[in-house]
């Protein structure tokens, strides 16, 4: 099964949430791959330490066009919903940064004059850490095109029992790409005014993709009760909580899987393995 | 000459818009007789991406020799360029004061983009 792990807020704990998760399930007995689809700043390896095994640049398609078979048509233009490729007078210019590479334009061109070419986006990297399948993509600097990468990390996902998808924060393109086939989702959120609205967003759009999803609460005793609440009125389960507490703080910091450093966090970590990946694998193992 | 006016609003006494994809309007200009034309270009406003691409292709096809605006962008300028539009720039102008000051040879015009894209 796939689990990911997103919030709308950032800086809420998915990672903390993610990579515990997949190496409490790792420690049960689970065959377990861990994606970090937050290819603009992962961060799932200070924590997991994988050693990567192998690199492999990712590219986009992105249009050229044979000016000896351009006519002129326009129809390149007409399809492309990024302004990547435009007509001035009898030329037609692209703009590759803008190429989200859905190749329509290749499609729709009635001269053939349009060839593809790669544009490098970013790198996925493999490798495996404390018994997880570990992989990641970076995305090159001053890119803006994440998906097509976060796409290529989700393609390398083997067939383990449990994929933990650790998804970039926000509501956008790159977070749709990363839950998408999701068979279960966890929000992670903290409970303030802005963990609320933004937790708000991120129950909008998984009720749009018809994602089942509960939530997880981190440093549940700081703020107010408005998360709660707004999970009781609207029916979301509330995975568990993780209290704020200095010596979690202090591991994290340092690098550390907190469920490997503090038996109260395993159990945490165990709880919620149970009730997202145990009730939907109907696993022995739990 | 045909020249085209990035504007706040659809009249010669609107300020010139200092942006020049998400212009609101373009008044078409011909600087001979004087006569004007609006063009809407409320649909670049609220372009995700691409939108001085997507206004610099319009402005082509009005077959103008010249644009007036505050600030072009490498991607508009490059646009502009392919079809040898030229870009004067109007800072703190109406519409009428812009065309005044080209008619007069007041205005400098760009050889290159003079700000990043999604400068604002």
């Amino acid at each position: 099964m796939i689990v990911a792990i997103a919030s709308g807020k950032g800086g809420t704990g998915k990672t903390t949430v993610a990579t515990n998760l997949a190496q409490v399930a790792t420690d049960q007995g689970f065959k377990v791959s861990y994606l970090d689809c937050d290819v603009e700043e992962p961060n799932g390896h200070i924590f997991l330490k994988p050693e990567i095994e192998k690199t492999t640049p990712v590219y986009v398609p992105v249009p050229v066009v044979d000016e000896s078979k351009c006519t002129a048509c326009g129809k390149c233009t007409e399809i492309c919903q990024y302004s990547a490729i435009a007509l001035l007078g009898k030329t037609v210019l692209t703009f590759p940064n803008l190429c989200h590479g859905c190749g329509g334009c290749m499609l729709v061109c009635p001269a053939g004059a349009i060839n593809e070419a790669g544009r490098e986006v970013g790198v996925v990297e493999q490798g495996r850490a404390n018994g997880i399948q570990f992989v990641h993509g970076k995305l090159r600097i001053g890119e803006a095109m994440s998906p097509p990468l976060i796409r290529a990390v989700k393609k390398l996902a083997d067939l383990s029992e449990v994929t933990i998808v650790d998804a970039p924060p926000g509501t956008s393109c790159p977070v749709i790409q990363s839950v998408r086939n999701a068979d279960y989702v966890v929000l992670v959120t903290e409970p303030t005014p802005f963990g609320l609205n933004d937790l708000k967003l991120a129950v909008d759009m998984l009720r749009v993709l018809k994602l089942p999803f509960g939530v997880v609460v981190n440093r549940a005793d700081i703020g107010d009760q408005a998360v709660f609440n707004y999970c009781e009125n609207e029916s979301i389960e509330v995975l568990l909580q993780i209290p704020d507490d200095r010596r979690i703080a202090e591991a994290y910091s340092r690098g550390h899987i907190i469920a490997r450093i503090l038996p109260e966090c395993a159990d945490f970590f165990i709880s919620l393995m149970k009730r997202v990946i145990c009730a939907n694998l109907k696993s022995k193992r739990c | 000459m045909l020249v085209a006016i990035t504007a706040q609003e659809p009249t010669l006494e609107s300020r010139v818009d200092q942006r020049f994809g998400r212009a609101r309007y373009l008044i078409v200009v011909d600087t001979e007789t004087g006569e004007t034309n609006v063009c809407n270009n409320e649909v670049n406003l609220n372009a995700a991406q691409g939108a001085g691409i997507q206004t610099a292709q319009n402005i082509a096809q009005l077959k103008v020799e010249a644009v007036v605006t505050g600030h072009v962008g490498p991607n508009a300028f490059r646009a502009l360029s392919a079809v040898g539009i030229k870009v004067y720039k109007a800072s703190d102008n109406t519409v009428a004061e812009a065309i005044d000051g080209l008619n007069e040879g007041k205005l400098t015009s760009l050889d290159c983009a003079d700000v990043e894209g999604h400068w604002e």
